[in-house]
């Protein structure tokens, strides 16, 4: 593979990439999908709650930033408690092998059970839809921050472990000073990871209950028959999704460095 | 008779001059000492047998081959793991676990990387200074970082640094912790002559200044002559002895260039490699180890020669 590379490539490239579905698409809606809204019909549609993107007119109808805005507080909610909990667990995973071998089964049986499947527990457990959805978000996408915590903790080299014992360092000064540090990598590979199931969730946690939201609006403007609003949302989703995960992947390119 | 010697009544140690103790009770004392690695199949004998008396104040270094067990000879004294056999004293009390008090240079620098050439050395001088001022543990690690020239580069973090420059940080750190007995494994092994001549002269400088005990690793027998009281040399594995000491005669301070032309020196350092290349390199089967030497899984032809300085 010798391609050559030209000036300004990292912003024409994607864009022809976006151009050639976008066509993909419109050629579709004309053809086999006939319930498919065009492009532009969707942009037409789509316009007051892109141009006004916070504005409140009712319950059910606001600016599709608003929408975003309160699932990305119902994501914050539910991955912090993902990360207080998963954190901790990855932490003595990585560092008793007892306790790795007593939950590693039913970690990996938990693990690929899907968000449909918490919710309903999740609300017979809360009686009500918001903390349902939280405990679906953080239970779901707890698991790659413990995971990766553990990994990160067994991968401590012994050199690091032997200053800390060289220097009499207590147990909470190695934790602070050597493990931690240590770990941060791979329990930021974790959080990243974590992150992007919360926010796969959070449209299927809003959907079922119905709470206001991005995944809320989708399913109420699919029951509308609105369906350029479902394209709307799609790409909502998908865009903010990517912004987290770049932002998350700068703060661990960073923390990379440190590894080498 | 050794318990008495182990333990002498605590009025005898405190009325007696120090150099009475220094002679009769050896500081660090190795005592058929055996570590083997591995279970099993795997399990391989690396140090076999090890008897070692190390005065206090002594400057005592140890040349071997490459994966003789030297490491893990300096691990046992540092406390980092115990024998299999055997003990290992200090002070008259079995080593049972590491102290800052035997300051470890690690033969891989193991600097922590998320932490810069200052703080690397502050994690250890704050911890065991803790009474000092912020101010004078901040001067003391300065002062560590240019004595290894590494000012410049004190705010950089060890991927930044080169394999000498590494080795500088983790001599530094060692140093600063201003340990009891200093564990030099193979300290100046990455370094270019010019530093490392000067790093010497700093070890022999802070070793003259406070007659600290030194245990020195190295793969360099003029090195081991140049700064040692006694040369110990160290037989190839697996289940590797120390050879017969070497007292090193010579007048101090010893100048790098005139002591080559020493004819003593020369004598010196051929009775090192005398025992390096026959005795210790090819283990003669004694009567009750044959069979442990039996399986040999390495050929001598790959092992190593010890580096030496010819002029
Ligand atoms: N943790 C360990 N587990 C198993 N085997 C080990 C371990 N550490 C060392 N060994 C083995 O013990 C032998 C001696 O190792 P050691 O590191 O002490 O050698 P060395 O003399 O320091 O070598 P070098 O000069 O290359 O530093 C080697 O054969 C090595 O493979
Ligand atoms: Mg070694």
């Amino acid at each position: 593979m010798n391609e050559r590379k030209f000036r300004g490539d990292w912003i024409v490239l994607p864009f022809l990439g976006i151009v050639a579905v976008v066509v993909l698409w419109a050629i579709s809606s004309k053809t086999w999908a006939p319930n498919l809204p065009t492009p532009w019909k969707t942009w037409e549609v789509s316009q007051p709650y892109l141009m006004k993107p916070f504005e409140k007119r009712g319950e059910l109808d606001q600016g599709i930033l608003r929408f975003t805005w309160y699932s990305l507080i119902l994501v914050a909610k539910g991955y912090t408690i993902a990360l207080l909990i998963g954190t901790p667990l990855g932490f003595v995973l990585g560092m008793s092998k007892m306790f790795a071998k007593t939950f590693d089964p039913i970690i990996q049986i938990l693990r690929p059970v899907s968000p449909l499947a918490w919710l309903p527990l999740g609300l017979v457990l809360f009686q009500k839809s918001e903390p349902a959805a939280i405990f679906t978000i953080a239970l779901c996408s707890m698991w790659p921050t413990v995971l990766n915590t553990a990994v990160g903790v067994r991968a401590i080299p012994q050199d690091y472990l032997n200053v800390a014992r060289v220097l009499n360092l207590s147990r909470m000064k190695t934790l602070l000073k050597i493990l931690l540090p240590a770990t941060l990598p791979y329990m930021f590979t974790g959080f990243r990871l974590s992150l992007g199931i919360a926010w796969l969730v959070i449209v299927a946690a809003e959907m079922l209950t119905g709470s206001p939201g991005v995944g809320g609006f989708l399913w109420q403007e699919y029951n509308s028959l609105i369906y350029e609003h479902i394209i709307l949302c799609i790409v909502t989703i998908g865009v903010i999704g990517f912004i987290l995960d770049r932002l998350m992947g700068l703060v661990e390119r960073r923390l990379q460095v440190a590894k080498a | 008779m050794s318990a008495l010697l182990e333990s002498p009544p605590i009025t005898a140690r405190s009325t007696e001059p120090d150099y009475v103790r220094m002679s009769s009770l050896p500081f660090v004392k190795l005592k058929h000492v055996s570590k083997s690695y591995g279970f099993g199949q795997q399990r391989r004998e690396v140090l076999k047998d090890l008897n070692l008396d190390i005065a206090r104040g002594e400057f005592v270094a140890i040349v071997g081959y490459s994966g003789s067990g030297k490491t893990t000879l300096m691990s046992l004294l540092a406390g980092l793991i115990r024998p299999d056999f055997g003990t290992v004293m200090m002070d008259g009390r079995e080593i049972t676990g590491p102290s800052p008090e035997r300051g470890l240079v690690f033969q891989n620098y193991s600097l922590l990387p998320w932490l810069t050439v200052f703080e690397n050395i502050a994690l250890a001088v704050d911890q065991l200074f803790p009474n000092w001022s912020k101010e004078k543990r901040q001067a003391h690690i300065e002062q560590y970082i240019s004595m290894v020239n590494l000012t410049p580069a004190r705010s950089k973090r060890p991927h930044e640094l080169s394999g000498g420059m590494r080795q500088r940080v983790s001599v530094a750190r060692t140093l600063a912790m201003n340990p009891e007995m200093l564990l030099l494994d193979e300290p100046l092994s990455a370094l270019d002559a010019l530093t490392r001549a000067t790093l010497q002269d700093e070890i022999e400088q802070i070793w003259e200044r406070d007659r600290k005990t030194v245990l020195l690793i190295t793969n360099d027998v003029d090195e081991a002559l140049l700064l040692a009281d006694r040369v110990i040399p160290l037989s190839a594995g697996p289940g590797a002895t120390l050879g017969p000491a070497v007292e090193v005669d010579l007048d101090r301070p010893r100048n790098r260039k005139t002591v080559q032309r020493d004819p003593h020196f020369k004598r010196l350092r051929n009775e090192v490699l005398d025992y390096l290349l026959g005795e210790g390199a090819r283990k003669k089967p004694h009567r009750e180890n044959v069979a442990v030497i039996a399986p040999r899984d390495e050929p001598s032809a790959s092992r190593r020669q010890p580096f030496v300085v010819s002029n």
